[in-house]
């Protein structure tokens, strides 16, 4: 079978005035059609970069390398740029998590939307704007004609993001990435946005990938999670087994410390340390110096456990008894 | 100036269980000038808070942006001056003169309060954003003691090591520049220098927003570590109903400027009356699939602080909204089984 999305070993690397930075290191990742894909990780975990990667979007500094990029049977990484603007942006859409910050503030919303249709899908004049009109009223914006010409700054936040995300859907993507898309929302306002994305991809049988910190939204909305940490995927699980019996001792930290799983109000379990950086990279296990379970082994080697224990990177992963 | 004993003050606050801050209708307007093509405008930022906290409670306010929490943070903190209304430190105004009508900052704090000032410290939410990028951890945090106190220079030091040490930093890191740390590290020393000068408040704004999961547990444990040893009384504003159902004793839930519903966490939580409150509680994500319940998604968003609806500022997007709340504003009453404050003519129904 084959994947609508298919990454394999994918390591990015970042030319820095102090050497080279490992970003993304060696990351397996697939999704299909339909399907809802989340990756969690803490800053610094590589979970935007790696996206971005993908859509072409990284600095020239940023070394990309992969043994496999596949999307809708085309190879990302053997794309020329033109044949590269093709697919992204029409078959990959990506939305982000400054809605604000993501729209030209110089054009208004219909001028943006219209834009999209036009490159993408080459309509013009009436049959333009009658899109645009739909495509808002699709994402829920009130009153669309008027909308049509406001500029960014005359809309709210949450109405931003509908722009982006209308903005998006006007080329009908097959994936549709959305990067942090309510962290910079109010809960009531994220609450909705959560609500019409799930909505759109039922409707459109489009493959959502969702990168988020938060592990409520995480929870409600997506189907496969991926872990990650320092740049590598430490944990692959669907949803509901990661929530109940996560198999990465960081994981299970990540999970015990959010303070609505304290079963009392004392002390939160905590993890001790900060997230490695470029000079103090322990040379096997990346998590080692935090993890309880640390035996001496995890400094010189690690071990990928199976799909039985949630392709743990670890070489004692957690064990439950049924 | 000698600073005094900690733990003796602790003592006798426990016993006089007196409020050590409290706010009676306090009100912050700003003017918003008029514009090209704009009328001039009024903002009641904030309008009409009222509450009252003891030595080591916290207070948690909650609330969307722009319902005035931030706003009320600096008028506790004393950064600004009330529109009208009183704060009370120990029972004392902190105000030296009021005016009787509602003047934008018509209540001026007074000049010498500098032992009322040092009494309430805030700990701001961005820690890249809330130190100098240019002084050394140890001038930060000596800064506060060379202005309030009379301290020699090897005090001051010796104070400043003790309070990197309880905070958890090292003694080495004295002599680094804030963009040497980690967030989480930098908002420790934002929390020691608001320690320093051993007050008895401290306006918690958005504390651990910007901090990753792991790190925003260390940070929570040192505050619930700092507030029993000094018996601190917190403010706490955040939006992350989970870290306040963690933290905080009693919950104030704030819309446009006002508190909708005021009661103890417990209460708060586990039968929230006001639609406001039920619908923020529902649209917070969780990861424990039991307690998911029918979402009650609320329809629109926060209307404009200058243009504020008529009657209740919640009825246009709330599920029972009727004629009354659209003509009348619903005052905050206590309840009628006293277990809250809630301004609300069609409360929801207890489950």
């Amino acid at each position: 079978m084959t994947h609508l999305l298919d990454i394999r070993k994918l390591c990015i690397d970042f030319q820095s005035a102090s050497g080279l930075f490992r970003a993304v290191d060696s990351i397996d990742m697939h999704c299909d059609s339909g399907e809802i894909l989340a990756i969690v990780g803490e800053s610094g975990s590589g979970k935007s970069v790696a996206m971005l990667a993908m859509m072409g979007l990284l600095p020239w500094n940023a070394k990309i390398s992969a043994e496999r990029m596949l999307f809708d049977g085309h190879d990302l990484l053997g794309l020329n740029k033109r044949e590269r603007r093709r697919i992204i942006g029409k078959d990959i859409g990506m939305i982000f998590q400054e809605p604000m910050s993501s729209l030209n503030p110089c054009f208004t919303v219909g001028f943006q939307i219209g834009e999209s249709l036009r490159l993408h899908l080459g309509l013009k004049g009436a049959r333009k704007r009658e899109r645009s009109i739909a495509l808002l009223r699709q994402v829920g914006i009130p009153a669309p004609e008027t909308r049509l010409s406001a500029f960014p700054h005359q809309l709210s936040g949450g109405m931003c993001q509908r722009v982006m995300i209308a903005m998006v859907l006007a080329s009908n993507p097959k994936l549709l990435i959305a990067d942090e898309p309510t962290t910079a929302l109010d809960v009531t306002i994220q609450a909705q946005i959560l609500e019409l994305l799930l909505s759109l991809q039922r409707e459109k049988d489009m493959a959502l990938i969702l990168i988020t910190h938060d592990m409520g939204v995480v929870a409600e909305t997506a189907e496969r999670v991926q872990v990650q940490y320092a740049g590598q995927k430490v944990e692959e699980q669907n949803v509901r087994s990661l929530f109940s019996a996560p198999r990465h001792p960081y994981t299970a930290a990540l999970l015990a410390s959010l303070p609505e799983r304290a079963r009392t109000r004392g002390k939160l379990p905590s993890i001790v340390g900060v997230v490695p950086g470029q000079f103090d990279r322990p040379p096997a296990c990346l998590f080692a110096p935090r993890c309880a379970q640390a035996k001496s082994v995890c400094n010189e080697n690690v071990r990928q456990q199976g799909a039985a224990h949630g392709h743990a990177l670890c070489n004692f992963p957690l064990e439950y008894t049924k | 100036m000698q600073l005094p004993a900690r733990v003796y003050e602790v003592k006798e606050l426990v016993v006089s269980n007196q409020p050590i801050i409290s706010a009676v209708d306090l009100k912050r307007y700003y003017s918003v000038s008029k514009g090209l093509l704009r009328k001039a405008g009024v903002v009641k930022a904030l309008d009409g808070v009222s509450f009252e906290l003891a030595a080591g409670k916290t207070l948690a306010v909650v609330g969307e942006s722009g319902c005035g929490k931030s706003t009320l943070a600096r008028l506790v903190a004393m950064i600004e001056h009330a529109s009208a209304g009183e704060l009370l430190l120990d029972g004392k105004s902190v105000y030296s003169n009021k005016s009787a009508s509602n003047k934008i900052g018509g209540n001026k704090i007074k000049l010498n309060s500098r032992e009322t000032r040092q009494a309430v410290q805030v700990v701001f939410q961005d820690p890249y954003a809330s130190l100098n990028p240019r002084h050394k951890i140890g001038t930060i945090l000596e800064e506060p003691l060379a202005l309030n106190s009379k301290m020699s220079a090897e005090q001051r030091r010796s104070r400043a090591e003790s309070m990197m040490q309880r905070v958890g930093l090292r003694p080495e890191h004295y002599e680094r520049y804030p963009h040497m740390f980690s967030g989480g590290q930098r908002q420790r020393i934002a929390i020691a220098r608001a320690m320093i000068l051993n007050p008895r408040v401290l306006v918690l704004d958005e504390p651990v927003s910007a901090l990753d999961l792991s790190i925003q547990a260390q940070v929570l444990n040192l505050l619930a570590e700092l507030q029993r040893e000094f018996g601190l009384a917190y403010i706490f504003i955040s939006h992350d109903l989970s870290v306040v159902r963690h933290i905080a004793d009693y919950v104030m839930v704030m819309y446009l400027g006002k508190v909708v519903e005021a009661a103890s966490v417990k209460v708060l939580f586990s039968e929230p009356r006001h639609p406001y409150t039920v619908a923020l509680l529902s649209a917070t994500p969780t990861t424990d699939s039991r307690v998911r319940k029918k979402r009650l998604t609320l329809k629109g968003e926060l209307p404009s602080p200058l243009d504020p609806p008529d009657g209740c500022a919640f009825n246009p997007r709330c599920p029972n909204a009727s004629k009354e709340c659209r003509k009348e504003q619903p005052a905050l009453k206590q309840a009628e089984d006293n277990s809250r404050q809630l301004a609300c003519f069609h409360p929801m129904a207890t489950q």
